[in-house]
């Protein structure tokens, strides 16, 4: 078993402003026993890929509103697989319609999306499942 | 209430209070979606201080508690104003042109992303976000199809942006002069407010002092040329969305208002010359009464500062106005027909609030930007209140109720306090470096969020009576043509247009932005030789510089 606390990399790609969610759940996160890295907001996908290397973290969430997500998520996970970070799972919440949802999952790019409503236990259940 | 009397009544209550011990209460405490407690009874005895004429008075006097006009809506109905924006000026210029159709009596521009944050649509940081939250705009020329057959002397255009809120004003205002409209005839609103930005909404381009120096230029130039413009909007809205309190929503705003009036104040400007161009923007929560009492205690609190402390004398510059708009963060996407109701009855609270212009959200709008019938029933609501209810046929028809007062003054004595901190802290721009307004309202998210698991707060159709179902509704689709498309125009645009006149504008404006004259008429110079906004941004910054943010939760 991993002693190691599990290290969570909470990022805001994009060039919304939206960080409630991103906020709350990364304290919900660090109440739950995780290491929180939280990269603030304004994050180019480069700066994400870049932060998740640095920080070797297990998990990267990353919160997106702004309708970006279909360009995002797939950069996103193209450069952690070129950092050789492949193994990271990726989480995504967000406003994000259903059929995108099924195509980032389906195709690879996400583990899981959580949406609004997906209650903060969920989320913290989901990833401690996956350690 | 004579002494006697209300000796009498405290006895009564007290056998009241002895009669419902016995009856047990379904839960073990009551308190608004706030958190702030509620008691069983609200009688006299609450309000025994409260002064008529010194705490509420007339509508359309004195403190304005009852409303800004005399005679509130029996003059003339709120405007109706949707806020819309997306895909490419083509797009959102025939919604609008739809929405007018429909009744509705003012314009509200929503920006993409790329357009807030001051990137054209080409730049590597726009990648995917064109189009998507609201209309790109990049240059004027994007401004005169948005507008295209929409005559701006006959509606007010309301404008949700911020850090580049005077290059989108003053395109606005070269396409009107474009349209042959002398500008004192054009009216509308800027958002402009950009502490709110640092506080809440987390859009921002400069650092605080020359966007500050942005925003009194804008009162500047306004009070002289364009007088009938709403220059700022000093917005709650975002505040409470990120996850404020009711108490923190009215007590950050107001201060971010009194900045903005001690701004202009230094910055030489009469108080009375500006003041009455200020304007407001609150969020309608689900808490009913609570809503209501805050936007009555707003009222009072604005009116009696700017009396007392900065001693203005015009009495437009002592009323409040404000626009509301329903809560998008109370919306479900559960069951998205749910959010409907609840869209009625927040906007029912601004109206017995006495708003002067109200957005009501879309029961999609939680899923994505809305569709047309979504936004028609939307606004229908709006004219059921109006016209059906009959609640807009009375000023402030709640005041004198001793739950509406207690609440009011609670409200009023919350924001006191918040003021006196902020003020100990060394200001609002002091407060907002110190993560201040950004912790208190991270915790009061924080909290609300765990309300909700714990099912304290119930949310219809999510943590109570969830029937599972999966929203089955029709979403409004970006085409993702539209992003290609307008690069495609933005680069036709940088080569047909006069390339050397486009540098030495902006050359211009950078000299203005290192000197202390006023920089709009500059910035409006730049845009009508059709400089983009990306361009003048980028130009701005080389003297400004950027503002980052200490990110925390």
């Amino acid at each position: 078993m991993n002693r190691r606390k599990i290290r969570v990399l909470v990022a805001k790609p994009g060039l919304d402003g939206h960080d409630r969610g991103a906020r709350v759940i990364a304290r919900a996160l660090r109440d739950a026993g995780f290491e929180v890295i939280y990269t603030g907001l304004h994050q180019t996908p480069e700066q994400v890929a870049e932060t998740a290397l640095q920080e070797d973290v297990d998990v990267v969430g990353l919160s997106i509103l702004s309708g970006a997500h279909m360009t995002l998520v797939p950069r996103i996970k193209k450069l952690l697989i070129d950092n050789g970070m492949g193994e990271v799972l990726m989480v995504v919440g967000g406003i994000i319609p259903g059929d995108d949802a099924e195509k980032l999952l389906k195709e690879g790019h996400a583990e899981q999306i959580f949406t609004p409503g997906d209650s903060l236990d969920r989320i913290i259940g989901y990833i401690s499942s996956k350690f | 209430m004579e002494k006697e009397k209300l000796h009498k009544l405290k006895g009564q209550m007290n056998t009241w209070g002895k009669n419902i011990e016995d009856s047990s209460d379904r839960k073990d405490s009551f308190v608004t979606v706030s958190g702030r407690p509620v008691k069983a009874l609200y009688t006299p005895l609450d309000t025994e201080k409260l002064d008529y004429e010194k705490d509420l008075g007339f509508p359309g006097s004195y403190p304005y508690t009852r409303g800004v006009q005399g005679n509130m809506y029996r003059g003339r109905i709120w405007t109706m104003r949707q806020f819309s924006g997306f895909g490419d000026a083509y797009d959102s210029n025939r919604r609008y042109r739809y929405l007018l159709e429909q009744g509705q009596t003012g314009l509200s521009v929503a920006f993409d992303m790329p357009t807030i944050m001051g990137y054209d649509s080409d730049h590597d940081r726009s990648l995917g976000e064109v189009g998507r939250c609201g209309v790109a705009v990049d240059s004027l020329e994007d401004m005169e199809i948005l507008f295209n057959h929409i005559p701006l002397d006959q509606v007010t255009t309301s404008m949700t942006i911020n850090g580049p809120a005077s290059i989108l004003w003053c395109m606005y205002l070269a396409n009107a002069e474009k349209q042959g409209i002398k500008l004192d005839k054009v009216g509308g609103t800027i958002q402009n407010d950009i502490l709110k930005e640092y506080i809440a909404q987390k859009s921002w381009i400069f650092p605080p002092e020359p966007s500050m120096r942005l925003i009194t230029d804008i009162f500047a130039f306004a009070s002289e040329h364009v007088p009938r413009w709403n220059t700022i909007s000093i917005s709650g809205y975002h505040i409470r969305e990120a996850g404020s309190t009711a108490a923190q929503e009215l007590a950050f705003t107001l201060a971010d208002g009194f900045a903005y009036v001690e701004a202009g104040m230094a910055a030489g400007l009469d108080i009375d010359s500006f003041a009455p161009r200020l304007s407001f923007f609150f969020n309608a929560h689900i808490d009913f009464f609570e809503e209501i009492c805050k936007y009555r205690a707003a009222r009072r609190i604005w009116a009696r500062r700017m009396k007392e402390r900065y001693g203005a004398k015009d009495e437009r510059s002592l009323k409040l106005r404000f626009h509301t708009q329903t809560a998008g963060c109370s919306l479900t996407a559960q069951e998205p027909e749910n959010n409907i109701i609840r869209t009625a009855l927040e906007a029912l609270s601004a109206v017995l609030g006495g708003t002067q212009s109200l957005h009501t959200n879309s029961m999609d709008e939680v899923l994505a930007l809305p569709t047309e019938k979504a936004v028609k029933v939307a606004l229908r609501t709006q004219q059921i209140i109006a016209h059906e209810s009959g609640v807009a046929n009375t000023a402030d028809p709640l005041a004198g109720s001793y739950f509406i007062e207690t609440l009011t003054d609670m409200l009023e004595s919350e924001a006191e306090e918040y003021f006196q901190k902020i003020e100990d802290l060394g200001g609002v721009l002091a407060a907002i470096d110190q993560g201040f307004f950004q912790q208190e309202i991270a915790d009061a998210a924080y909290t609300y969020q765990r309300a909700v698991d714990s099912e304290d707060q119930v949310i219809v159709g999510v943590n109570r009576y969830n029937s599972g179902e999966t929203a089955e509704i029709e979403l409004l689709k970006i085409d993702p043509s539209v992003e290609a498309k307008q690069v495609e125009r933005l680069r036709a645009l940088k080569k047909k247009r006069d390339n050397i006149a486009v540098r030495h504008k902006l050359e211009d404006l950078q000299k203005s932005a290192a000197s202390v004259e006023n920089i709009i008429p500059r910035i409006l110079a730049a845009v009508k030789v059709y400089a983009t906004e990306g361009e003048i941004v980028a130009s701005l910054k080389e003297v400004f510089g950027e503002y980052k943010e200490k990110p925390l939760f």
